[in-house]
């Protein structure tokens, strides 16, 4: 949690002028029962009216300024909790924009999410309680007991019995019960779980009239919550009662002594009073102080969540000093002796093994192999989403790692598997790749992306709003405008990850045909699980289980190729795989 | 039939009502206990006057009354937890039931064009306001009108003319209260609109952060999300603020009452106007006026809990007032020792009456033919589906199988002579044989294996770290989509129905499993009426009969040969293949 207090700087004078207004409210709110007792003792004893009402005067000068002062406190601490909070979402979300995928995936987008929002205002909140509260409830609880002490310091005794025990008691409750609610939060996860899975699963729970078995899960799940439920509340229950009885019986201890003490002339009778004040505020304030000992011990998870991410250092960075020269006559693309392991050098489980290849300026390569043989990664080390653990990924001749990221990522445009758009317009999306696009460089590469049509249909054309991931727009209308948008900065080398499979056999066929006609020197790479898609390729990659199982063309691999072969008729009959 | 939210709620509470009434009497008690501690240590104060002047005897049964009070009211508030714990909870899970319930009587008409997430939303989060708001709040509620009640009725037997000093500060503590509670509302609901807008710019960046890196969009969406960060600064600076207001402005008005008691009490006490006091009894009044604000607190923070809690019970009475699914007739027919004879007579369907989708739909399937139903994506293949099993109703026509009209026949029945495997795969939280044998109770172990290896899913389930008894995690995501599909189509063998519904992977599958997968349908299809939502086009010219499907409606129907030489949509689409092959082979 310490590391995080860096954020704080910004705000020295608000974390440590805040809680010296908190004390002063403390402090007044300590005198008040000397003052009553006063006003008894002097004013009530001896028939003194003006010394009431100037005692009076003093209480409630005391808490229009004790007033003041907490609202200043409140006022810095939500600037300094608030912009410490501000401060580090900033910086968190820019440390998560230097990740590659490795560590992306590793924690997971909505894992990501969570801590930059979540863990960040249990974080925040944990900084506004730090300068409210830190310093003025231990200060009551204590200052309580301490002012007892001092007033007449046999009696102040008891204090230092029940305040222990009452502190005693909060602990052993919340001990137990808090670790109970997060078990709580998982039953009810279990719940959320059966009814997500009894709507998505709907047609088969119909389909086998299973709809009374579920019943029965899900009543399991929810009694099972329910019953957990009811066992916490009994023994968090106890608190009130069992804290309740403790300042009470202190109470009548001190009434009982403290008769003693007046009849022996060691206390007064208003004394006595602010006395049983001072064991009301104790209580209040140590209930407070248990409350912080739970807010605290939340902010120290999220803080370690939180460091978590910043402590993560990237591991593609961009490495490039020099301007690179690309070497003449060099293939486009170049594969050497390229290996991949998704844990890094240690692992013998490689996702990519040995893979060598390479594509001339032009060409069209078609990527194609099964799930998890290895297509997407491969593909992915040119931009350097990952990078290489063995061999080299070559651009024009020269690695990709000595590119700066600006570079290398203007030379490749990406159209990843999921076709994801952003919030904004048509327009918008399209300018990702370049900001100062015309309209007809969008046109053109709609035209191309078989887009063209039906975004001239839409009322507002360019202008039509793209909702949230691209919700307003169909899978394969969506695809077709990700493609676009990769081909309005006119990249070198094309990338088409598995982008066309919401595509109908017609429209793909035709946008190939396009990308052929419009797109002369561009390298295309297309990735796909259809023999369609990628059998007038130039060259044909088949991947199988990380390796690559052959290189050629259609009709060279037929002959070559087992595993071409057995793709080829799983998809199409044998005629069709045979026509030429 | 709409009864008020809180009647109907209160149906719920029906079974706990002992509880709730134990929770109230509870509350009484205890409350009015706690109140009676300050009269009795104030009496106790006036037997201790000063040096030489303190009254032991007089103190001992006043000491022993407050004794008895502190452990009796200590007791009644636990009781009052209790009871409430357990009427609101109980009541609660109830409720969560009955809402689960609904989910399955609900025709699939609502829960198709409804979002699962809304309705996930309703059992977990709806239900637990109700539980937090409602119940709980009307107890918090009901102690705080007890509280303020008592006290005023206490501090009127002490002394009336101090009660009506207290009283007359009653209305700033509840104007401040109110004031606040407002104020902070409003930033608070600023607070949180913003807060979404932010976690949905980070789900929508971090969601594409590929295509961010890809067109090196960094600095632009760090500047972005820096804009709405502010935002969130400004507006969450303000709320905080205004809503850290609370504590201190409720102890300083309480400092007044607190000020006002002890200054009235000690003129009072000296001068006997208007009215005498004793010292005793100003304490008394002191330990009220030191609590006095806290009720005035609790109701205003309940009460706008309670009205969010309101709006959750009606979100979920509303769903819970949807019409259901009509239930089977009196009559209805089991479908027994089915044939696989289906009949489609002068169909008509569509799920919104301005849209028209199946119109006059005629088809006949004999025992183990195989009717493909192709056309491009999204043309409404799974309407058919929908249809056959009774997902939905026809709007006119018949739909027979074996010569019965379907809407004579038990569902159950109905739906048990079909065997579904649909490319969205579903398999739920549980081992893999449970998920085999979830269509048949009591399958035996050799008949879940026999099913398995009929399905191809053996050699794969046995390689998996605890074969059969693997658990499969949530959509079973340690699974591939290949693999998936193959325990569907063992779950359908182990039933072994007359009828199939197929549909056939176009992508994400692995080629290798994908062959199994279609050899596991060949085998299945043998001796069975099937119909096929089919991509493969060797499974389309061996059917029985094409049902070409294009926006939603049937648009041709016959054998591959008929509707080639009809030239139309089919012999299109199919040629659009390899026409757009050809053109790719000679541009």
């Amino acid at each position: 949690m310490l590391k995080l207090a860096r954020y704080l700087k910004r705000y020295r004078v608000q974390v440590i002028v805040g809680p010296v207004f908190k004390l002063l409210e403390a402090i007044f709110e300590l005198i008040v029962p000397v003052i009553t007792a006063q006003m008894i003792d002097n004013g009530v004893r001896k028939g003194n009216v003006p010394y009431i009402w100037h005692m009076g005067g003093i209480l409630l000068l005391l808490g229009v300024i004790g007033l003041c002062s907490a609202l200043v406190c409140q006022k810095l601490a939500s600037i300094a909790s608030q912009g410490f909070g501000t401060v580090l979402r900033n910086e968190m979300y820019r440390h998560i924009n230097t990740f590659s995928h490795a560590e992306i995936d590793r924690f997971g987008t909505p894992s990501l999410i969570t801590r930059i929002t979540n863990d960040v205002n249990q974080l925040q909140y944990a900084v506004a309680m730090l300068i409210r509260l830190v310093i003025r409830a231990p200060f009551l609880a204590v200052g309580a007991m301490v002012m007892a002490i001092i007033l007449d310091w046999k009696l102040g005794m008891i204090f230092l019995i029940a305040t222990p025990l009452i502190a005693l008691v909060l602990y052993l409750v919340m001990s137990r019960s808090v670790p109970y609610f997060r078990v709580m939060q998982k039953k009810l996860d279990r719940i959320s779980l059966v009814s997500r899975e009894g709507l998505s699963g709907v047609r088969v729970i119909r389909a086998f009239s299973k709809q009374n078995m579920e019943e029965k899960r899900f009543d399991e799940a929810a009694n099972d919550q329910t019953e957990t439920a009811v066992r916490v509340s009994k023994l968090s229950a106890l608190l009130n009662p069992l804290t309740y009885v403790i300042m009470n019986f202190s109470v009548i201890a001190i009434i009982w002594m403290g008769g003693g003490r007046v009849n022996t002339g060691e206390m007064t009778q208003g004394e006595v009073i602010a006395f049983v004040n001072y064991m009301s505020q104790t209580l209040l304030a140590l209930i407070v102080v248990a409350d912080l000992v739970v807010t605290f011990t939340k902010a120290a998870a999220s803080a370690s969540r939180v460091n978590e991410v910043l402590e993560t250092q990237p591991s593609v960075l961009e490495t490039a000093k020099v301007p690179v020269t690309p070497v003449p006559g060099a293939p486009k693309i170049e594969f050497s002796g390229v290996s991949f392991s998704y844990d890094g050098a240690d692992s013998d489980h490689y996702a990519l093994q040995n893979i060598q290849f390479s594509a001339r300026p032009g060409e069209t390569i078609g990527i194609i192999g099964g799930t998890g043989s290895g297509k997407s990664t491969l593909v992915n080390l040119i931009p350097r989403f990952y990078d290489v653990t063995q061999g080299k990924v070559l651009i024009d001749g020269v690695d990709v790692r000595d590119y700066s990221f600006e570079e290398l990522r203007t030379k490749v445009g990406v159209v990843p598997q999921e076709a994801s758009l952003f919030t904004g317009t048509i327009a918008d999306n399209l300018r990702w790749a370049d900001e100062n696009a015309g309209e007809e460089q969008l046109m053109h590469s709609l035209k191309i992306a078989q887009a063209y049509d039906f975004v001239a249909e839409l009322p507002q054309g360019l202008e039509s709003p793209v909702n949230q991931g691209g919700k307003n727009f169909s899978g394969g209308q969506k695809q077709r405008l990700t493609i676009a948008r990769a081909l309005v900065s006119n990249p070198e080398i094309l990338i088409l990850d598995d982008s066309a499979s919401a595509l109908d056999f017609a429209t793909d066929a035709a946008l190939r045909r396009a990308l052929r006609a419009e797109t002369g020197g561009m390298t295309v790479l297309i990735v796909s699980q259809r023999v369609s898609a990628v059998r007038q390729a130039d060259q044909i990659l088949v991947l199988d289980d990380g390796a690559i199982a052959g290189i050629g063309t259609h009709a060279q691999l037929l002959e070559s190729c087992e595993v071409y072969r057995e793709i080829c008729l799983s998809q199409l009959s044998r005629d069709e795989v045979e026509k030429k | 039939m709409k009864k008020p939210v809180l009647k109907r709620l209160m149906k719920y509470t029906k079974p706990y009502l002992p509880f709730l009434m134990g929770a109230l009497i509870s509350a009484v008690i205890s409350v009015s206990l706690t109140l009676y501690g300050p009269i009795l240590i104030g009496h106790a104060v006036d037997h201790i006057i000063a040096q030489g002047n303190v009254d032991f005897p007089g103190m001992v049964p006043i000491l022993v009354t407050l004794f008895f009070t502190i452990v009796i009211s200590a007791a009644f508030q636990w009781l009052m937890s209790y009871c409430n714990n357990q009427a609101v909870y109980r009541t609660v899970r109830d409720l969560r039931m009955r809402t689960y319930r609904k989910i399955n009587r609900l025709p699939l008409r609502y829960i198709d064009s409804h979002a699962h997430g809304d309705m996930i939303s309703r059992i977990v989060n709806d239900v637990d306001q109700v539980a937090d708001g409602l119940l709980q709040g009307f107890t918090k509620l009901f102690t705080g009108v007890v509280t303020i009640v008592g006290t005023l009725v206490f501090m009127l037997t002490i002394s009336p003319v101090i009660t009506v000093v207290v009283v007359l500060v009653t209305p700033l503590s509840m104007f401040v209260a109110a004031f606040i509670a407002k104020l902070t509302h409003k930033q608070f609901v600023e607070q949180q609109a913003t807060q979404g807008e932010l976690s949905g710019y980070i789900e929508e960046m971090l969601g594409g952060q590929k295509i961010v890196k890809t067109f090196h969009y960094e600095k632009r969406a760090e500047n972005q999300f820096g804009e709405i960060n502010q935002r969130l600064y400004n507006c969450g600076v303000k709320a905080q603020f205004y809503s850290a207001l609370s504590n201190p402005s409720t102890r300083f008005v309480n400092g007044l009452v607190y000020t006002s008691v002890a200054v009235m009490g000690s003129i009072c006490a000296v001068t006997g106007r208007p009215g005498p006091l004793t010292v005793g009894q100003i304490s008394s009044f002191l330990a009220y006026a030191n609590q006095y604000t806290k009720p005035f607190n609790e109701i205003t923070g309940v009460i706008t809990q309670i009205q969010t809690a309101f709006a959750s019970a009606q979100r979920l009475f509303h769903f819970l007032d949807e019409e259901e699914e009509l239930p089977d007739a009196p009559d209805a027919e089991v479908l027994q020792d089915c044939e696989g004879n289906v009949e489609v007579k002068d169909l008509f369907f569509s799920y919104r009456p301005d849209a028209k989708l199946i119109q006059n739909l005629n088809l006949s399937a004999r025992r183990g033919e195989r009717i493909a139903i192709v056309g491009p994506t999204g043309c409404g293949k799974t309407t058919i589906i929908n249809l056959l099993m009774r997902f939905y109703d026809a709007d006119s026509g018949t739909i027979r199988v074996d010569g019965k009209d379907i809407r004579g026949l038990t569902q159950s029945s109905l739906r048990g002579a079909f065997g579904m495997v649909l490319q969205d795969t579903w398999l739920f939280t549980g081992t893999v044989r449970d998920n085999i044998a979830y269509g048949r109770d009591h399958a035996g172990e050799e008949e879940i294996v026999a099913a398995a290896r009929a399905a191809h899913a053996h050699s794969f389930i046995q390689r998996l770290p605890k074969g059969y008894d693997t658990m499969i995690s949530e959509d079973g995501g340690n699974l591939s989509q290949g693999q998936r599909q193959l325990l569907c189509i063992a779950r359908v063998m182990l039933v072994d129905p007359p009828i199939l519904i197929l549909d056939e992977a176009t992508s994400s599958i692995d080629t290798r499993t994908e062959i199994k997968v279609q050899k596991a349908f060949d085998e299945m299809m043998k001796g069975r009426t099937s119909f096929i939502v089919a991509h493969r086009l060797s499974t389309i010219r061996e059917a029985d009969l094409i049902l070409v499907m294009n926006h939603g409606s049937v648009v041709e129907q016959g054998t591959h040969e008929e509707l080639l030489a009809r030239n139309g949509f089919y012999a299109n689409l199919y040629n659009s293949q390899f026409a757009a092959a050809d053109a790719d082979e000679n541009p």
